[in-house]
């Protein structure tokens, strides 16, 4: 079966975010910091020093990141402004940064004209949170199904593939006539989304198992369940979390999506409307609550991931330069 | 005397390629092993040496002849075996304690004895104070450790090695040779060790088998009469085991060069 996957998070080089680490990540096996190789006592001060320069280094890396991201919002966003302002293009258009913030103002202290903001993503949130968790909860046990039975995995293989190839928003409209206006036309157009993201990765993650991992574990007596608990699912645990960064976005798109087909309240209704009325700054105001709410998804997903996964070594490259 | 621990009797082993030609990895191999004795298998490189574990083992089938593990022929995994692998076989995702417990714990033991067990294995393999680190948390050395007493949590009674100190340095290699010693003199088991290192060998085995390059059958077999206990560092400076080294490596040198050319031509084609 050929396969489209994710790789596990670990093979990604570091993604901005919080500096790359800290010099206090840096241990020996028995805990003790890292200092240079035959460092003696009188030594000491030169090790605190080095340490307190790296420390010092990273800190200064850490604000130019920062400052860097500033400048770059406020040119981008600034010439935005400035360019409607000027009316070099129409804001009619394009829209305009401070109507965006005046829109969203007057959606938090006055509602929106479906009802209070925090309801439109709340219901919106419902959708994607429940088509992630179906979509991925089926997607990890097939994926795990498939790869360990090979007949089953050859038998399935051209289904999968017809249903990955086809663009599978459209059944957001056959949903939208089988669950009606309920939250559940939206979740389905989100589980099948997500479903072949995670199902893919779960798949090929049981197929990479290290098959001297699977030896050994039957040596010792491991039967097939054990098998199964205890190898293949943590093994390939590293690529269904590497999955699931990419598809809780993929659950949004299937809510937001759905709900287009046919809803009476959610964020996506509400871009909706905004769209229809010619609205440019509402559209906006509505994607940017979206990208709020996903990022605060994989802030979550990230700490899940490193809880799942405290076993791995961190694969942040070796040294800050000095 | 008592039925041998391992007894191969013509095996061969074939395997398909991938290009659709047939590999003989094993031609027409017998050899007995006794209860308690320390073997060694060397040979060049592809002359089957892993391959003769993966059949005591059970996991692969010879492709022809018998092989039987006290006195039972193998279907399957047989009771009472050990392997520690020549790559890092250890979980990754389980903390040292949790990797030696997972023997007895696969075996039914309950959760509190298997780990109860498990500190004691640890502390004999010199790990006492590890048990919570995760293997990337290890050197090399002290995963091997970690493998050694994960199988030898389970007693077993045949103890099957393939190349388990190749990836180590010199010194800890030398290190783990002597534990290792020390370890399978307090067990009854009979080991199988296999290694491309003639002096690791000798240093080790009560006996070495030599096996032809591929496909391997076994060319000769040496008695290595060296007193017990011995200590793996000092044991290569006594005349004996300069004379015993000649005796292998004058049968050994061939089958080298054998396979060496073999790679050759391989690699010129």
């Amino acid at each position: 079966m050929s396969v489209r996957s994710t790789l596990p998070r670990s093979s990604l080089s570091t993604q901005g975010g919080a500096p790359p680490f800290t010099s206090a990540d840096v241990r020996r096996v028995d805990g003790a910091p890292l200092g240079p190789l035959g460092a003696k006592p009188e030594s000491a001060g030169i090790d605190a020093d080095l340490l307190a320069r790296r420390s010092r280094t990273a800190r200064r890396r850490r604000l130019t990141i920062y400052a860097l991201r500033l400048a770059f919002a406020v040119l981008w966003i600034g010439s935005w402004e400035l360019s409607t302002r000027m009316n070099w293009v129409d804001p009619f258009f394009v829209g305009q940064p401070s109507g965006v913030v005046t829109r969203l103002w007057t959606w938090i202290t006055d509602g929106t004209a479906l009802g209070p903001l925090w309801l439109q993503a709340a219901v919106t949130m419902e959708e994607a949170v429940l088509g992630f968790l179906i979509g991925s909860g089926l997607g990890i046990v097939f994926g795990i199904l498939l790869g360990r039975v090979e007949l089953l995995a050859e038998m399935l293989s051209p289904f999968i593939k017809a249903a990955n190839a086809i663009p599978r928003v459209v059944l957001g409209s056959l949903f939208a006539i089988m669950f009606g206006l309920s939250v559940w036309g939206k979740a389905a157009t989100a589980v099948v989304l997500v479903f072949f993201v995670v199902f893919f990765n779960a798949f090929q993650g049981v197929r990479e198992v290290d098959r001297n991992l699977i030896a050994n574990a039957r040596i010792l007596g491991a039967d097939n369940r054990r098998l199964t608990t205890e190898i293949i699912i943590p093994s390939a645990m590293s690529w269904i979390l590497a999955s699931l960064h990419i598809s809780f976005g993929l659950a949004i798109v299937g809510a937001v999506v759905g709900e287009l087909f046919g809803a009476t309240a959610g964020l996506g209704q509400l871009i909706y409307n905004a769209g229809h009325t010619f609205d440019v700054n509402g559209v906006f105001a509505g994607m940017f609550v979206l990208a709020v709410l996903a990022l605060i998804a994989e802030g979550l997903i990230s700490a899940l991931e490193n809880r799942l996964i405290k076993w791995r070594p961190s694969r942040v490259s070796g040294e800050i330069p000095i | 005397m008592a039925s041998p621990a391992i007894e191969l009797r013509g095996v061969t082993k074939r395997f398909a390629t991938p290009n659709g030609g047939i590999y003989t990895a094993l031609q027409d191999l017998t050899m007995e092993i006794a209860p308690g004795e320390f073997c060694a298998i060397v040979g060049p490189t592809g002359c089957g040496k892993s391959t003769t574990l993966a059949l005591i083992s059970g996991l692969e089938r010879p492709s022809a002849g018998e092989v039987a593990v006290m006195g039972q022929p193998v279907e399957g995994i047989p009771d009472g075996i050990g392997y520690v692998f020549q790559t890092d076989a250890v979980f990754p995702w389980k903390t040292v304690l949790e990797n030696v417990a997972a023997g007895p714990r696969y075996r039914g033991a309950p959760g509190s004895e298997a780990r109860a067990q498990a500190r004691d294995w640890i502390a004999r393999v010199g790990l006492a104070g590890f048990e919570d680190r995760f293997p990337h948390q290890l050197s090399g050395g002290m995963r091997k450790r970690v493998g050694l007493a994960q199988s030898l949590i389970n007693g077993p009674r045949i103890l099957l090695m393939d190349e388990p100190f190749s990836a180590l340095d010199v010194q800890t290699r030398t290190l783990m040779e002597n534990e290792l010693l020390t370890l399978w003199s307090s067990t009854s088991a009979s080991v199988v060790f296999v290694t491309h290192d003639l002096e690791e060998a000798i240093a080790l085995a009560d006996r070495v088998f030599l096996l032809t390059a591929g496909p391997g059958t076994i060319k000769g077999t040496f008695e290595v009469d060296l007193p017990r206990p011995r200590n793996v560092a000092e044991i290569r400076f006594q005349p004996r085991f300069a004379q015993i080294y000649e005796a292998i490596w004058n049968q050994l040198r061939d089958e080298v060069l054998v396979s060496y050319e073999r790679q050759k031509h391989a690699a010129a084609v």
